[in-house]
């Protein structure tokens, strides 16, 4: 672990005046569940930590104007207490409670799980992003059972490990940042980007940048997720499918599934949302899994998660 | 007169009662100090560099970076043999440690060494037995035959079955994942070495430090009181405890250097993966007749054995079994529990169900009609009938594959197993002071399994008293020596030395008493804290009014396995039977326990609780290897990718179902005298789970750990999906 410094503004202005406009030189320290191993594994080697503790008005949750606002550093368990959290975005709830460990749930936070970064252990073991060594890619001759099975044509073939971000694009949520002079509203759809070179980060935010709140519209849209786990308790979900979508008439209109640690991005299922809409739950549940799998490109060890994204897609919608 | 046997079952209070473990406030109050928590003042915090390559040569290690570093204090530079720079084998192989003020400076200053290496291409294939290297190992049995070479009496054999059943099975190397990572804090004073390691071989801990530190055995001090686990992975003193006391010796301060998690998994310990084709042939009415195994794996640079098959069945009729050796650049093998058993267990129970599911056979009733081909016929036909019973084998069972709609089959499944467990060499002595006060010591080690509270339970019952009445000083190499703890020898031996030497120092007494009540000492027991005329407390003296008459001088005598006058206390060779319940979800490809019975005979019982506890702890470190664990290692660079506990996945509480354990009892069993279980425990677990799995979906997943994608492929070649 390099030394570095560590500051602790109490305002949002402050804490942005300290961030530099290179990713890496600061991080930004919330919940601390990711950024702590990511010092230690050397992922990361800031020369300033600047911590948003202090930062006063980041955290909460407030309805207000048909959204619901959480702040950015709101904890997973507070969401997961939240009452309209709970009334309005189940799938919320259960991603949150899926994480499977109390102690990253107490501590970390909103923001933070959205821009946690690759768990591919390539990345985590020194082999940069992209997993290189010596100018050749580890990954596909390499094991890659939890890597990407979309959009890996590239260099990037790890996945996103979000476990709310999937949900949030289905409910078409909001991402709130602040810049050093201006702020601004991302969709949560737009905000995921896969790099294209070890020095940029997996979302669409410049490293002077904070993320300070989500908006979820609150459009009354039934809303659920499945995770295929392993284990129980703390752990990787190796495929995550989320839907919202409105229901009347026995048929589903304005579907969207999205399905998590399948791409280097949340991987918006845009046949599936096609094939769903106009269907009843039970027709459209199995047809939506097997278009969300369609187009797939999987890796020498990772077709398994071809049929998981069948299944998850469809128990998602059966379970809303 | 006191007998050198155990006591009769009226005469046991404490042995083989439910005591639970004397360390276990301490443990759970954090009061007991491990390796890991001793702080010396002074006390330097050394970190080790690793090879990043996976095999070649050093060619410069330029340490003078690292050295200007405010806060470091010595480097040491791994050296071979001859004084070069080693050959690295794998990656994670030593290289240079740094000892400094504070873990974070020792840390970084690592950074700052710079290595250049000559890196070759690492061989990390272990699953393609024509990578094989070194003589074959071939075993025949019943192919003698005065007209055929052995190889056409094996064809005819099988020609001769009613049916032939082939299969593949198979499991990777997977890591000893200690709780406690290994290490040692050092020490100089006054010329010698005081040493605090975590470790399993605490009376011969010394000897592997004399040649570096140049003291002789009888100055080195071993102190290890608690450890939190080792699995046959801590019995040397290995090259971080011998750089450690260099690094002792040359700045004359202590040194904490313990390995980091990573470390522990790239270096601390592999149990070798194995991998085997295996035919079976049988009867129509399920009786095995031959059996044909081929078996290869890897142990790292370490020559692999081949697996003890047929496993158990070791009368089958004909077979022949021929195991190769694959060298990988994988860090070395060490013993692990059972070494070579649940391999074995793994390669000969799958095929045999595989056998019982080609002839149609409910796979209980093939193993019972087999069971005459096992050295302990009774036993397991006993265990068989507890196990079924246990787990509602009538109930639940049906042949292959679960036919019930739905994504969700249920299967059982089941597996035998044997071990020696014989108790080992060990010495000890008792001392009874004048005050009452009885303290038993030996240089022995308790790893977490519950020694300590064995020892204190025999050396209670032998002379009458509760347990909480006598003490036990152990874990230092100043006590009288007692063996490293491995292969289930512990309880044996350190239970019969400390029953010898308890008998004899308790006769010392009854020679001093036997006046006083005016019977002879053959006359005299001691029970319920007083010694007495057998059988007759109206005459008889409290414990602590005989101790009294001892005057000014304690008694101290010894005891020995094996014992002073040749009585044997302690046996080996046990058999158990474990039965799996588990339901598969044919879509997503998980696993789930249901229930996990374990039915072991284990001889005569020291402390029902902690050997119900080592049982329950099997089950669930089998659980683990047979669902989760497995080192993965890049195929190019060597690297091990899941050296962390992200992703080396071990059972949590949610994933190891409904536990029932059974200890056989009884004259016919506890007769036989004392026998380990540590072993025992966990070496069925991967066969018998995935027999279940089988049995649930209808075909073999051939490799462990049954994860989604192994299951999801085996589906994708057959079964009920």
């Amino acid at each position: 672990m390099k030394t570095f410094e560590y500051a602790s503004p109490n305002s949002l202005k402050d804490a942005l005046g300290l961030l530099s406009d290179t990713w890496g030189e600061t991080e930004i320290l919330a919940g601390g569940t990711d950024l702590l191993t990511s010092i230690k594994q050397d992922v990361t080697a800031p020369r300033l930590v600047v911590s948003l503790k202090e930062v006063k008005g980041l955290s909460g949750i407030d309805s207000k104007g048909g959204n619901l606002s959480i702040g950015a550093t709101t904890k997973l368990k507070d969401l997961i207490a939240n009452e309209d959290v709970q009334k309005h975005f189940p799938g919320l709830v259960t991603a949150a409670k899926n994480i499977g460990s109390a102690q990253i749930i107490n501590a970390g936070t909103v923001a933070g799980d959205l821009l946690q970064r690759p768990r591919c252990w390539y990345f985590r073991n020194g082999f940069g992003l992209f997993g290189m060594a010596g100018g050749k890619e580890l990954v596909p001759d390499g094991d890659n059972r939890y890597h990407a099975i979309f959009g890996n044509g590239g260099k990037a073939k790890f996945v996103n490990p979000s476990s709310l971000a999937p949900l949030l694009i289905a409910l078409g949520a909001g991402i709130d940042v602040q810049g050093p002079k201006k702020e601004r509203s991302v969709k949560a759809a737009d905000f995921f980007s896969t790099p294209k070179t070890e020095s940029e980060r997996e979302y669409a935010l410049q490293a002077n940048e904070i993320v300070t709140g989500i908006s979820i519209p609150l459009s009354g849209k039934k809303n659920g997720i499945y995770e295929v786990r392993h284990r129980l308790g703390l752990d990787w979900p190796m495929v995550a499918a989320a839907v919202a979508f409105d229901e009347s008439g026995g048929r589903i209109r304005n579907a969207s599934v999205v399905l998590g640690h399948v791409a280097p991005t949340p991987w918006v299922a845009e046949r599936a949302t096609a094939v769903l809409n106009g269907q009843s739950r039970k027709a459209g549940a199995q047809a939506a899994g097997n278009a969300a799998a369609q187009g797939a490109t999987p890796l020498s060890k990772n077709a398994y998660k071809v049929s998981q994204v069948k299944v998850a897609v469809r128990r998602a919608i059966e379970a809303v | 007169m006191a007998k050198n046997a155990w006591p009769s079952a009226d005469r046991r209070k404490n042995i083989g009662a439910r005591v639970s473990r004397l360390d276990g406030p301490v443990k759970v109050t954090g009061v007991a100090k491990y390796a890991y928590d001793v702080k010396r003042e002074n006390m330097l915090y050394a970190k080790i560099l690793q090879s990043s390559i996976a095999v070649g040569t050093l060619t410069e290690v330029d340490t003078s970076a690292a050295e200007k570093m405010p806060g470091v204090v010595a480097i040491i530079v791994q050296k071979d043999g001859q004084g070069n720079l080693p050959k690295i084998s794998y990656a994670g192989d030593m290289v240079a440690t740094v000892a400094a003020e504070t873990e974070e400076i020792a840390m970084e200053a690592l950074k700052r060494i710079k290595v250049s290496y000559e890196a070759g291409v690492p061989q990390m294939d272990d699953k393609d037995p024509s990578k094989a290297s070194g003589r074959d190992q071939k075993k025949d049995q019943g192919l003698d035959d005065d007209n055929l070479s052995a190889d056409e009496k094996l064809k005819q054999v099988f020609a001769a079955a009613d049916t032939v059943s082939e299969g593949y099975y198979g499991l990777p190397i997977i890591t000893h994942c200690s709780l406690e990572p290994h290490g040692q804090v050092t020490e100089f004073r006054e010329g010698e070495l005081y040493v605090w390691p975590s470790t399993q071989n605490v009376s011969g801990y010394a000897n592997g430090l004399t040649r570096s530190t140049g003291l002789s055995a009888d100055q080195i001090h071993v102190d290890c009181q608690y450890m939190g686990g080792g699995f046959g992975s801590k019995f040397s003193t290995d090259k971080w405890g011998e750089v450690g006391a260099q690094l002792s010796k040359q700045t004359g301060r202590p040194v904490k250097l313990m390995l980091e998690r990573d470390q522990e998994l790239t270096t601390a310990g592999h149990r070798p993966s194995a991998f085997a084709n295996v035919k079976v042939g049988v009867k129509a009415d399920g009786a095995i007749t031959a059996m044909e195994v081929h078996a290869w794996g890897s142990g790292g640079q370490r020559r692999f054995r081949i697996p003890p098959t047929p496993y158990v069945f070791t009368k089958i009729p004909h077979y022949r079994t021929l195991g190769q050796s694959i060298l990988t650049n994988r860090g070395l093998t060490r013993a692990w529990r059972g070494p070579n058993h649940p391999q074995a267990a793994l390669i000969t129970m799958s095929a045999l169900a595989d056998a019982a599911a080609a002839l149609g056979m409910d796979e209980l009733a093939f193993f019972k009609k087999n069971v005459g081909l096992t050295d302990r016929a009774e036993v397991y036909a006993e265990e068989m009938d507890v196990a079924a019973k246990l787990i509602g084998y009538r109930e639940k069972a049906h042949l292959r594959g679960d036919k019930t709609p739905g994504p969700i089959k249920r299967g059982l499944g089941m597996s035998i197993h044997t071990w020696g467990g014989k108790g080992h060499n060990s010495t000890c002595a008792v001392t009874i002071n004048p005050d009452g006060s009885a303290v038993g010591r030996m240089g022995t080690q308790d790893l977490g399994t519950g020694t300590r509270t064995v020892i204190a339970i025999v050396l209670a019952d032998t002379l009458g008293l509760n347990v909480d009445e006598v003490r036990v000083e152990m874990g230092s190499n100043a006590l009288p020596t007692s063996r490293a703890s491995g292969g289930s020898s512990t309880v044996g031996g350190v239970s019969t030395s400390m029953r010898d030497a308890s008998t004899n120092a308790l006769n010392t007494l009854l020679d001093k008493v036997a006046p006083e009540l005016g019977v002879p000492a053959e006359k005299l027991e001691a029970w319920g804290g007083r010694i007495q005329e057998v059988g007759k407390p109206s005459n008889s003296l409290a414990w602590k009014d005989a101790c009294g008459l001892l005057g000014a001088m304690a008694i101290t005598e010894q005891g020995a396995n094996p014992t002073s006058d040749g009585t044997n206390l302690t046996t080996g060779g046990v058999g158990g039977c474990n039965i799996a319940d588990v339901s598969v979800d044919i879509e997503t490809g998980i696993v789930t326990m249901n229930e996990y019975v374990s039915v072991q005979d284990v001889g005569l019982v020291m402390d029902e609780k902690t050997a119900e506890s080592q049982l329950y702890g099997g089950a669930i470190m089998g659980i683990t290897y047979a669902l989760f664990e497995e080192g993965i290692y890049d195929p190019t660079t060597g690297a091990m990718l899941n050296k962390d506990m992200e992703f080396y996945r071990l059972a949590g509480m949610g994933d190891i179902g409904t536990i029932k354990v059974h200890l056989m009892r009884g004259p016919k069993y506890e007769d036989r005298g004392v026998v380990g279980i540590g072993e025992p425990a966990v070496l069925s677990q991967g066969a018998a789970i995935s027999n279940a799995v089988a049995n649930a979906i209808g075909v073999r997943v051939p490799e462990l750990p049954l994860t989604p994608d192994r299951v999801l492929d085996a589906l994708s070649k057959g079964g009920v999906a």
